[in-house]
């Protein structure tokens, strides 16, 4: 057996276990729903070279929509869980559609910019309850039968989630289309002169993100029983940038890595040091951009590997 | 709200405010477009310089006593050594990497400067008294036009042209242009132009404190005025184009004064309006109104 595959089944069985061995499941729970939103950020920045600044948009707009679906129309959550995505993912197609008519810098400026509207939007609407967001959002019942009220049901219905993601996200990138991304992040005008139609798998790409970080903004809700402003605010797409970067662009775990330090850090730190959060999180992007490129992931893999060739983050 | 209702006193200050935003915004992406051209760099932090330029007024004032006219001329002087510090720093060593990483460091130091402010100040604004000898307003007869806000509109255009004029007539304007087509070239002609790239920086970190010295009397001084301000600035670069100088001057004037008549006609969609002119552009003219793609 490989050993990432070992890895990988030692860090399941601890998951399954949490619970069990005494750690707290609301923040495990937390860290599993970023992990899953860094992870849906990291197929489209690290397997398809698109820089979005503005995915809080997608994970928030996923969390007012499940919110107000369960709370005033009182669907059942997997129902509401869905309809989350399935908004995120008009979404991402609607600014997809715009963002990739243009390249690199301004791809990642209009994205931002258009992520900003929806929160202007969240911030000003009645539906979206304003300043207060959208409070007490009840779990429900899973399919109207199994009740999520408690924190160890809905740990495992997110843990179960999150591996789907995970098993997901490999599959695409190393599925033919998967691969297709790929040759479109190492060389543009390649792929173009090979005959693929490039605008229509980046936005295919972009979408897909879109609405694997609508899943991760819909549980959240779920799990915490709030959406809030919070949820789009453009800090909250640095974030899902830092989890990245941090752990390691393009890598399977990175992501994951990422979201554990960045969730425990703010846990942790936010009631000692109030604003210094906000130095510390930017002094991290500085470190990471000037020292480590390739993320602690990235760099454990490189330096497991000497042979391997120092692969390429971004385009 | 029918539009032919509103009393014209009314939509004439608020056209008035508009063009002051604008000319922050034109200000803004000039300085972020010049940065862009010979660096290639987006600068995330360009809205924290602007915000620590109004808190650089702000502290001369409350801590040394010192007024607007020193400020106009200090704090500028200051933050555009900071950029050439952060340039010597960080920047320099980026050039070689996807611009991608530049917008991240900065970004990066934005979050550094605004969790610093935000601890030391808080998140609500200080004021900052206008100047004396331009308090007051001139009645022009259709309108009464403040002083302030005639001088804000007045020197920020000056400085803008002044920019141009630099860039686009004088013999160091061409080096600067030569320079953003072939740096190699330029360098073999026997010009330093790594220090020429320093001292860009530091002269659009300049810029972005100068309109926040301006803007001191006419906002609220907050940490947080530099994220609000950037990512509008950024729309305006995505509609402008950076490639033109004069075109993202008069794209930022534009989307000001249109601003401010959202703000007359409907209220509620004065926020999002730069936003979905962004969009529509987009979809409209893929490369904006004066834009050239890199």
């Amino acid at each position: 057996m490989r050993p990432a595959t070992l890895f990988y089944i030692a860090l399941l069985a601890l998951a399954v276990l949490a619970p069990v061995l005494g750690l707290y499941p609301v923040f495990v729970m937390k860290l599993l729903c970023f992990a899953i939103f860094a992870c849906a950020f990291n197929l489209l920045l690290g397997y398809t070279g698109l820089l979005s600044f503005g995915h809080a948009a997608y994970f928030g707009a996923a969390a007012y929509t499940t919110g107000y679906l369960v709370k005033t129309m009182h669907w059942t959550p997997e129902v509401a869980i869905l309809g989350g995505m399935a908004f995120a993912a008009v979404s991402g197609l609607v600014v997809g559609a715009m963002a990739i008519r243009r390249q690199g810098i301004y791809f990642a400026m209009i994205t931002l910019a258009l992520a900003q509207l929806l929160y202007f939007l969240c911030l000003q609407l009645k539906l979206t309850g304003g300043e207060d967001g959208l409070q007490g959002v009840p779990r429900g019942n899973l399919f109207g039968v199994l009740s999520l009220a408690s924190d160890t049901t809905m740990y495992y219905f997110v843990l179960a989630l999150f591996v789907a993601v995970f098993l997901l996200i490999r599959r695409i990138v190393h599925s033919p289309f998967g691969q297709i991304l790929k040759a479109i992040r190492e060389n543009e005008p390649r792929a173009i002169s090979l005959g693929y139609d490039v605008e229509r798998y980046k936005l295919l790409a972009f979408v897909l993100s879109t609405s694997l970080a609508g899943l991760a903004g819909s549980l959240k809700t779920l799990v915490f029983g709030f959406a809030t402003l919070s949820d789009v605010h453009w800090s909250m797409s640095g974030e899902v940038i830092l989890m990245t970067l941090l752990g390691g662009v393009g890598t399977f775990f990175g992501p994951v890595l990422g979201a554990g330090i960045v969730v425990a850090l703010q846990d942790n730190l936010a009631d000692k040091v109030g604003s210094w959060v906000s130095v510390i999180i930017g002094a991290i992007f500085v470190v990471c951009v000037m020292a480590f490129r390739r993320g602690l992931v990235g760099e454990a893999l490189a330096f497991f590997s000497k042979t391997r060739k120092p692969h390429n983050l971004l385009p | 709200m029918n539009p032919f209702d509103i009393p014209i006193q009314a939509l004439l200050g608020q056209l008035l405010i508009g063009l002051v935003n604008g000319s922050f915004y034109a200000m803004l992406s000039l300085g972020l477009a010049v940065i862009f051209g010979l660096l290639g760099i987006v600068n995330f932090a360009h809205g924290a310089l602007y915000m620590m330029g109004a808190f650089g007024a702000w502290i001369l004032m409350d801590r040394f006593g010192l007024n607007y006219w020193y400020a106009l001329l200090l704090v500028p002087l200051m933050i555009g050594a900071l950029g050439v510090v952060i340039e010597r720093i960080f920047l320099k060593r980026l050039y070689k990497l996807d611009p991608l990483y530049g917008l991240l460091l900065t970004f990066g130091l934005a979050l550094i400067a605004e969790g610093i402010f935000r601890d030391q100040y808080g998140v609500s604004g200080q004021s900052y008294n206008v100047p004396d000898a331009l308090q007051g307003a001139t009645d022009l007869g259709f309108m009464v036009l403040p002083n302030y806000r005639a001088w804000v509109v007045l020197a920020s255009l000056s400085t803008c042209l002044g920019t141009w004029f630099v860039i686009e007539r004088t013999r160091l304007g061409a080096t600067l242009r030569a320079a953003t087509e072939n740096p190699q070239m330029v360098q073999a002609f026997g010009i330093n132009v790594p220090v020429m790239v320093m001292l860009t920086y530091g002269a659009g970190a300049a810029l972005a404190a100068l309109a926040g010295v301006l803007a001191a009397p006419v906002i609220q001084v907050t940490p947080l005025m530099g994220s609000n301000i950037i990512i509008v600035v950024f729309a305006v670069v995505v509609i402008g184009g950076m490639g033109s100088i004069l075109g993202s001057v008069l794209t930022g004037l534009a989307l000001g004064l249109i601003e401010g008549l959202t703000r007359v006609i409907y209220p509620e969609a004065s926020n999002i309006v730069v936003f979905v002119i962004m969009a529509i552009v987009l979809v409209l003219r893929p490369a904006g109104l004066f834009g050239k793609e890199h």
